[in-house]
This record gives C-alpha cells, sequence and structure tokens, in this order.
C-alpha cells in the first residue's frame, strides 16, 4: 500500500496508551484507507476497544498521533473529528424518540446554543426552518434504514434490531468521513446476527465510507471486512484480507486465533535438508533451519483428508477416531494421531467425503489421514510462518 | 396411558378445587402484611377522622359529635390561618431551594474524584445530626449579642439584624436551617441517580456533539435524572410541610406568629391545650394537603419521567 491510498483514511502512528500500570496499546501503527471496511479482530483485553476510543477522541492515547483525511486530529474532541460511533450498548437517549435520536447530532450542529435552550427556543425564527431541514434529513436516514414507522417511538418500545438500527441511523445522519463500530452486534441474537452482518456489509458498500470495527468474533470480521487487523496484547500480529490471514497466517498466534474448529499444531524438528519428519513420513518445506531446530507444524482441519480416489496418494498418518461430531452439511472427526504422545487433531469432512467415506469401511480404527499441500503450515521458532519453497511444495514420502 | 380413558370433563372440578386452594394459600401469605397495614395505618386514620368530628379533649369523659364544626372553626381561626400562609411560603422556599441545591451540590460532588467522599461526608453531616441539639448550635450563632453571625452581617453593610426575633425574618431562617437540614440528604440521592447514568450516554452526547455542560446536562444528566428528581421532590415537600422542631426550640411560633407553622399549631392545640378532636381536624387538613401535593408532583413529574 503507497502512502497517496492512505492518506484519506485514518492513519494511527506510534499509538501507545497505559491505564494506571497496564499497557493496553504498545507503539501501535496502522493506515486504514479510504473507503474500507476494516476490523480490528482479537480476544478481549487485547486493546481493540481502547484504539477505537482514541480513533474516536474518547480516550486520549499517552503518545502517536491520529490522522483522519490527511489532518491530524489529536487536539479535536469527539465531535469535531467528523467520526460516528455505533456503541455495544447503542447508548441511544432513551428519554427521546427515535426521531429526536436521529435528530440530535444535526441539531448540536446546526442550532446555536440559544436555539436548544428549552423554551426560549421557541424564540428564534430560524429554528423552525432549519428543523425541519433536520427532520427531512431524519427520514430520509431512517426510510433507508426501514424505521421510518418507528420514528415516534422511544427505545424502551424497540427491539434489540431496531435499536441497533437507530443507532445505525444516528452515526449516517451526519454523514461522517468514518465510521466507528465497538461490537455492535453482540446484543443480538444469533438469527438477527447473521441478518444484520449483511445489512452492515451492504451499507457499507452503498455509502463506500471507512468503516473501523470492533469484534472479538472471527466470523464477523472474516464476513465483512475488506481487511482485518488481528490483535493481541496491543500489538498487530497481522493485518491482511481474510484471505490472507487464513490461507498465510503470519504465524502460528494469529493462525491459532483464526478458523473454526481451530487448526491441529504437531510440534516437530527440522530435518537439516529442509524438511520435517512426523514418525515416519518426510514433509519437504524447503526452509533453511538446521537440524533439530524445534519447528511447529499447523494442520487446518481441512487439510486432512480420507484416502479417497484422488486423494489417496499423498503423505499419509495413522490415526485413531475419539469421537465425531455431525454438524449436517460436515463432519468433524476428533482424532489421536499415532505420533509420539498421540496428539489430539481435528479433521473436517464435507457430508459427501463422510457419506463415501464410510461406505468404503476408510472411518474403521486405525484410520489413514492424507496431508493436503492446502492448509498446512510451518512455523519457525519465533511463532512466524515459513513461506514453502515454491520448488519443494510437492509433498513425497 | 390410562389418562386415555378419563372423560374430558372431569379435570374441571380438580383444577377448580386446586385454583380455590392456591387463592387461599395467597390470601394466607399476604394477610400478615396486610393487617399490619390496617393496624397501623388505616385503623389510627379511621379513628382520627372520626375524631376530628367530635368535641373529643384528652381524658373527657362524655365525647359529642359536632360535625364539621371543627373544621369551620379552623378555617375562621386567623392562627391557623397564618400557620397555613407560613407553611406555604416555607415549603415555597425550601422545596425549590432544596431539589435544585441538593441537584447543584450532587453534580459538583460528582465531579470531585480524589475528595469526592471528603464533600460527601461534609455535606451529610448535618442529616446525620439531630436537629433539636443542632437548633441550639443556631440559637447561639445567631443569637444578636452572642453569636458571629450579626456582627459578620453587620460588617457586610446589613445592619445589625436579630434573624430569630424580627418578624420579617424569623421564618426566612427556620427556612434556611431547613434548608442546610436536607441538602445533604438530597444530594446524597441526587448522587446516586448520577452514578446510576450510563457512561455510554455521555459519550455517545460527545460524539453528537452535545458536549457542552449546558447540552450534556439537558442531553443526558437532566432526563436521566428524572426518577430521582420525583423521588426528592416528594420526600422533601413532605419533611418542609412537618417543619416542627426548628419552631419548638428556636422560636415557639415567634414573634408574633411569624413562625406559626401547621404541625406547630396543631402540636399546641392537641397536646397543650389538649383539644384533641379539634387537633385530628388539622391533621386531616395537613394529611389532605401531602397527599394532594403527592399526587399532582407524580401526575406532573411522572409525563416527562423515563424510566430505564
Amino acid at each position: 500500500m503507497t502512502d497517496g491510498e492512505s492518506a484519506d483514511g485514518v492513519r494511527l502512528t506510534g499509538i501507545a496508551k497505559s491505564f494506571g500500570g497496564t499497557r493496553v496499546l504498545a507503539g501501535l501503527d496502522l493506515a486504514v484507507r479510504a473507503g474500507e471496511f476494516l476490523t480490528l479482530l482479537g480476544p478481549s483485553g487485547c486493546g481493540k476497544s481502547t484504539l477505537l476510543r482514541i480513533i474516536a477522541g474518547l480516550e486520549r492515547q499517552d503518545c502517536g498521533t491520529v490522522s483522519i483525511a490527511g489532518r491530524p486530529v489529536d487536539h479535536l474532541p469527539p465531535a469535531e473529528r467528523d467520526v460516528a460511533m455505533v456503541f455495544q450498548s447503542y447508548a441511544l437517549y432513551p428519554h427521546m424518540t427515535v426521531a429526536g435520536n436521529l435528530a440530535t447530532p444535526l441539531e448540536m450542529r446546526r442550532l446555536t446554543l440559544l436555539e436548544r435552550l428549552p423554551l426560549i427556543k421557541h424564540l428564534s425564527p430560524r429554528r423552525a426552518r432549519v428543523m425541519r431541514g433536520i427532520m427531512a434529513e431524519v427520514r430520509a436516514v431512517a426510510e433507508a434504514l426501514r424505521i421510518e414507522a418507528l420514528l415516534d417511538r422511544k427505545p424502551a418500545q424497540l427491539s434489540g434490531g431496531q435499536r441497533q438500527r437507530v443507532a445505525l441511523g444516528r452515526a449516517m445522519v451526519r454523514h461522517p468521513a468514518v465510521f466507528l463500530m465497538d461490537e455492535p452486534l453482540s446484543n443480538l441474537d444469533a438469527a438477527l446476527r447473521v441478518e444484520v452482518r449483511h445489512e452492515l456489509a451492504d451499507l457499507h458498500a452503498r455509502l463506500g465510507t471507512t468503516f473501523i470495527y470492533v469484534t472479538h468474533d472471527q466470523v464477523e470480521a472474516m464476513t465483512m471486512s475488506s481487511r482485518i487487523a488481528l490483535m493481541d496484547q496491543g500489538r498487530i500480529l497481522q493485518l491482511g484480507t481474510p484471505d490472507d490471514l487464513y490461507d498465510r497466517p503470519a504465524s502460528l498466534a494469529v493462525a491459532r486465533f483464526i478458523g473454526s474448529p481451530s487448526l491441529t499444531v504437531l510440534e516437530t524438528v527440522a530435518d537439516g535438508v529442509g524438511g520435517i519428519r512426523l514418525g515416519a513420513v518426510r514433509l519437504p518445506f524447503g526452509h533453511r533451519f538446521a537440524a533439530g531446530t524445534r519447528l511447529s507444524l499447523g494442520i487446518r482441519p481441512e487439510a486432512f483428508a480420507l484416502p479417497l480416489g484422488p486423494e489417496a496418494d499423498g503423505p499419509a498418518l495413522a490415526a485413531r477416531l475419539v469421537r465425531a461430531e455431525n454438524l449436517g452439511a460436515e463432519w468433524h472427526l476428533h482424532v489421536r494421531l499415532d505420533l509420539p504422545g498421540e496428539p489430539p487433531a481435528i479433521v473436517r469432512l464435507t457430508a459427501a467425503e463422510h457419506e463415501a467415506a464410510r461406505a468404503s469401511g476408510l472411518l474403521e480404527d486405525p484410520l489413514t489421514l492424507v496431508l493436503r499441500a492446502r492448509g498446512v503450515h510451518l512455523f519457525g521458532p519465533d511463532g512466524a510462518r515459513v513461506e514453502p519453497d515454491p520448488a519443494h511444495t510437492a509433498v513425497v514420502e | 396411558m390410562a389418562v386415555s380413558s378419563v372423560p374430558f370433563a372431569s379435570p374441571a372440578p380438580q383444577l377448580a378445587a386446586r385454583e380455590r386452594r392456591l387463592a387461599l394459600a395467597g390470601a394466607a401469605f399476604a394477610a400478615p402484611a396486610a393487617l399490619l397495614l390496617v393496624a397501623i395505618l388505616l385503623a389510627p386514620l379511621i379513628v382520627l377522622v372520626l375524631l376530628s368530628v367530635t368535641d373529643y379533649r384528652l381524658g373527657a369523659v362524655a365525647v359529642r359529635f359536632v360535625g364539621l364544626a371543627n373544621y369551620a372553626e379552623m378555617f375562621s381561626d386567623p392562627v391557623f390561618r397564618r400557620a397555613i400562609r407560613n407553611t406555604f411560603l416555607y415549603v415555597a422556599f425550601v422545596l425549590p431551594a432544596g431539589v435544585f441545591g441538593g441537584l447543584a451540590l450532587a453534580a459538583l460532588v460528582h465531579a470531585r474524584k480524589r475528595t469526592r467522599s471528603l464533600y460527601e461526608v461534609i455535606y451529610f453531616l448535618p442529616v446525620t445530626s439531630t436537629l433539636v441539639a443542632m437548633a441550639t448550635v443556631w440559637q447561639f450563632l445567631l443569637h444578636p449579642s452572642l453569636g458571629p453571625v450579626t456582627p459578620l452581617l453587620a460588617a457586610l453593610g446589613f445592619g445589625r439584624l436579630d434573624l430569630l426575633n424580627d418578624p420579617d425574618l424569623a421564618l426566612a431562617t427556620l427556612a434556611l436551617i431547613g434548608l442546610w437540614q436536607l441538602l445533604g440528604f438530597n444530594m446524597v440521592l441526587f448522587l446516586a441517580g448520577l452514578s446510576a447514568v450510563p457512561r455510554d450516554l455521555y459519550e455517545a452526547a460527545a460524539l453528537d456533539g452535545a458536549a457542552g455542560a449546558v447540552d450534556r446536562f439537558l442531553r443526558v444528566t437532566w432526563p436521566m435524572l428524572g426518577p430521582t428528581t420525583m423521588f426528592v421532590t416528594i420526600t422533601t415537600t413532605i419533611s418542609a410541610f412537618k417543619v416542627f422542631d426548628t419552631v419548638v426550640v428556636l422560636t415557639r411560633g415567634g414573634p408574633l406568629g411569624a413562625t406559626d407553622t401547621l404541625l406547630y399549631v396543631l402540636y399546641l392545640e392537641g397536646f397543650h391545650y389538649f383539644r384533641t378532636g379539634y387537633a385530628a381536624a388539622m391533621t386531616v387538613v395537613l394529611l389532605a394537603f401531602l397527599c394532594l401535593l403527592s399526587l399532582l408532583q407524580a401526575r406532573l413529574i411522572e409525563r416527562r419521567v423515563h424510566y430505564a
């Protein structure tokens, strides 16, 4: 990414923040491109919410700079940063109608203080005209979110999904340069979450505004984001597209966090000639580690296959079936590999593969598991992923 | 199963019996509270209303039904009318000053971080002290020749005021003491209310542009304090209406009846002149006022109060 691309989005440089003695963010850099849907993903306590609040101006960073649309905003209060935020709790004004909630950001900008005071406000001849304009915009936003029928209701009379939309509307109504969202789906039930996920992605596509979205849910991150910044302990572990994070995880930590069920990790040692050994099997990677270096092998559940037809050739491991879970469209086999220490592993099969395997008796103990090339990752002693040498990717026994 | 052989009609009587039993059990559980309510609230109230239409004097052997004569006497009695006027004046000052003063103090104390508990204690102390005991302190403070207040006011150019013995000032002085006594209590209630306002709302307001003190207060704080304000208003009204101990200890209704209040006059009639029937009638009037005002406030405020 070049500087020109990111100049219009949000740029964070060297952001650090401690609460008391606890370091929450440790000198973090991030460039969010204008118009992209960037997700800050990470386990709770990783600093993602704090980072979002620093961008919003609700929290002040100890050091570092926040720039929005190319200008530093560190000295600006939240309202002047041209950002809007959707809170986890929605934070709607409970005493105001939906229309009042949606109108608030505009009233604050377009009416003078005197025109906002109770009673006195009616003295201004200008106010009625301004309010008509505001209400027209409120109505337009409400129609876009299909909540125009709710404008006269109060938040307490709305369902969770409706409240969520009102919160979105309150953010949309002022056409901010950046939308900030702090786990906006976490208070919705599972079915609604899927629906709102689509709507959010759709909204992003329609508005073309920069979205910065905080979540601990990898499904939300994978399905909606242009790019994901995976965070842990106040640092960004990897910044990339959902494909990057899943198929080319930068480190073992990233590989472990992304993907469900999570990948199987086997401890191995380098053989000195660019490969590793798993029991009797040798896997060539073209790495340069000296013989005996401790390495970790990560295997995605779908990288295991049963020797059905074309899958039959490839390095094979023996395993014992512990439990099989039926998820309808797919099966998860929990197995123990026939290696020293009997390490556990999870195998993902499609329903069709499972059916075929059962028909040909491949699910009888001991199982034979074939490793596919895609979804097998090697990690060095520092946890960083070892990029396989293309000349050696063919797996040979 | 055997159920299939049972006619459809037969479960009904069983069900009715079960419901009766349940209702009986419910009544049994409610009975102690209901009995207590009757014994300590309703029964005395009925006795009070009955007494108010008699000429009963404490210890008298004969009682005569006098109809509304007590009420008629009351409303033609200049002392009682003056007491009502004084009481309403007192409430008219203490109520708004107590509510808004308490709110202002709470807002100020709430903003303190380290010194907050110190201020809480300072303002709450008067609530914990016995007003009768504190009244003697006030008497000393306000004494025209012994206390420090008179010379202080004189130094400020107010002249030598005898705050408790000047008919124009005595009621106002009592009102200020009353305010001093209940401000801390209201402050603590408002502090609790302020702590319950979700932080998110202030943050949302900050992003929406309502970051200034006035906007924050009008958009978030004041509306969210609705239930607290209603409670504080009603309790303050009731305690202001019942102003009594400062009157007894500091002024005894004087000078020239300037501090005669409803409860003080009632006390004199009932416990000094032993005109129990007459005092009962006054009590009914006092109760009526309190009920009416509380209802009115509840109605007025309830319409604008949001319970989260």
